[in-house]
């Protein structure tokens, strides 16, 4: 296969559970449906089959990964098939200890979520009393030496607080600061209504952002990403589909995205039914959506569809029950009168709270 | 702009390794990764924080003799302002 699909970074999502309840959770809305299924030598035996293939980024992540007591074990052999390796973890529950072995083991990088500056707007977001013990390890990351990601996700509560993120970003001596505008899948999508921000909110924490970035240039990178409700092109989700990522879920799916498997109509295959390489060539799911075949009008004949790809497909799939239907997002999507209501929504506030991750019962739909 | 004195050294979050599909040094770091051309890996490999600047265009000098040295000098100093604007190393005095 030519190097137009090569997987460069492996998202391993090695358990869905977590102690927090967040109201963007990206994780499917029916997490529960897929339990821990890879034991620590089919992760290992991931790790290889993807390095072969030719993946240098390993991201470990979940739920929670940290709740993985092989995560040790993981982290040496992630080393040992010489990935780039990212620990992605609320800090919750994690030791100074376990942090200090797994520097040791060879672990390159750790991204520290918060949800807010202070502690009962982050508590509340996250639906656990966890801001102060996030930001205690914070510290334990740059005290061990090892390089700090802190991550934000941003939507209407917080978006008012990028300089205060950014001051205690760099009080944290953070390496590299994620203002991540929230993406609204999963649970984020359950939330929209007080979640999503106005167009004048996003304006001046991006004045903020591009402030911040211009000003710590070489000393931390500020990232902002901008919520493709407001933006007139999509986003190239994924970097086009099974083209540059690979997801494998805690129950072995292989995926080109968090949520692809909430897509009907594809089959996903799991890791522990065939090797990786195969899957990713040949797999009809990750095949699905390669190339522009697929692409309806007026993706088929845009010049921008080598650029964003059509979009997500998850998100046409929630919006618009089609998943191969142009991402909404677009400006020129027939469908793009869904996010325009979505966006005037936003303008008046909600009334109603937050809807916080939990078991849902299983109902296909 | 570096000084020919500095020592640079990658910073603590940025690894070197090889990819066997292109033959390519990367330089990864948190989420990202620069594919260097071999004059680029060649720089990165020294940048330990016991060679200085002037040392570096040295050893490139010598390693590219057909390159006049003026031209080495450029190339070591566009790399590493690269490595500088991405947070990529640190210079030691």
């Amino acid at each position: 296969m030519s190097d137009e699909y090569r997987p460069y970074t492996l998202v391993a999502e090695l358990t869905y559970r977590c102690p927090l309840r967040c109201v963007y959770c990206s994780n499917p809305v029916e997490y529960t449906r897929h339990t821990d299924g890879l034991d620590t030598a089919d992760w290992l035996r991931v790790f290889r089959e993807a390095e072969e293939l030719g993946v240098v980024q390993l991201h470990l992540t979940g739920g929670e990964p940290v709740l993985r007591d092989d995560l040790e074990a993981l982290v040496e052999g992630a080393r040992a098939a010489d990935l780039y390796t990212n620990l992605i973890t609320s800090g919750i529950p994690l030791s100074r200890e376990r942090l200090a072995r797994f520097r040791s083991l060879g672990l390159d990088n750790v991204q520290v979520s918060i949800q807010d500056v202070a502690a009962p707007s982050s508590d509340r977001v996250a639906g656990a009393r966890v801001f102060e013990r996030k930001l205690q390890v914070a510290r334990w990351v740059k005290e061990l030496g090892f390089p700090l990601t802190l991550n934000v996700v941003l939507h209407r509560e917080n978006l008012g607080h990028v300089e205060e993120i950014v001051a205690l970003a760099e009080a944290l001596a953070a390496d590299r600061l994620e203002l991540a505008n929230t993406q609204y899948v999963g649970w984020a999508l359950v939330n929209r209504r007080v979640l999503l921000p106005t167009a004048a909110q996003l304006d001046g924490a991006r004045r903020v952002s591009a402030a911040a970035h211009a000003r710590l240039r070489g000393k931390m990178e500020v990232l902002f990403v901008m919520p493709d409700y407001y933006s007139e092109f999509p986003k190239a989700c994924m970097d086009g589909w099974a083209r540059r990522f690979l997801v494998v879920s805690p129950d072995g799916l292989a995926l080109p995205c968090h949520a692809a498997h909430t897509l009907p109509g594809l089959v996903f295959e799991n890791v522990k039914d065939r090797p990786l390489e195969a899957i990713w060539r040949d797999s009809p799911a990750f095949n699905a959506f390669r190339g522009d075949a697929w692409m309806p009008e007026p993706c088929k004949s845009c010049e921008r569809r080598a650029i964003d790809f059509g979009g997500c497909r998850c998100q046409a799939y929630l919006l618009t029950k089609n998943a191969a239907a142009t991402d909404p997002a677009c400006s020129l999507s027939p469908d793009h009168g869904l996010i325009e209501a979505a966006r005037q929504e936003a303008l008046s506030a909600p009334d109603d709270g937050f809807e916080y991750r939990a078991p849902r019962p299983a109902v296909r739909k | 702009m570096i000084a020919l004195d500095s020592r640079p050294r990658l910073a603590p979050k940025a690894r070197i390794r090889f990819d066997r599909k292109t033959a390519r040094y990367l330089l990864l770091y948190p989420e990202r990764g620069l594919v260097l051309n071999p004059t680029a890996a060649d720089i990165a490999a020294l940048c330990t924080g016991e060679h200085t600047v002037h040392t570096i265009v040295e050893r490139l000098t010598e390693k590219y003799a057909s390159q006049p040295r003026a031209q080495v000098e450029r190339d070591v100093m566009a790399f590493l302002a690269t490595l500088a604007e991405r947070g990529l190393m640190r210079t030691d005095p």
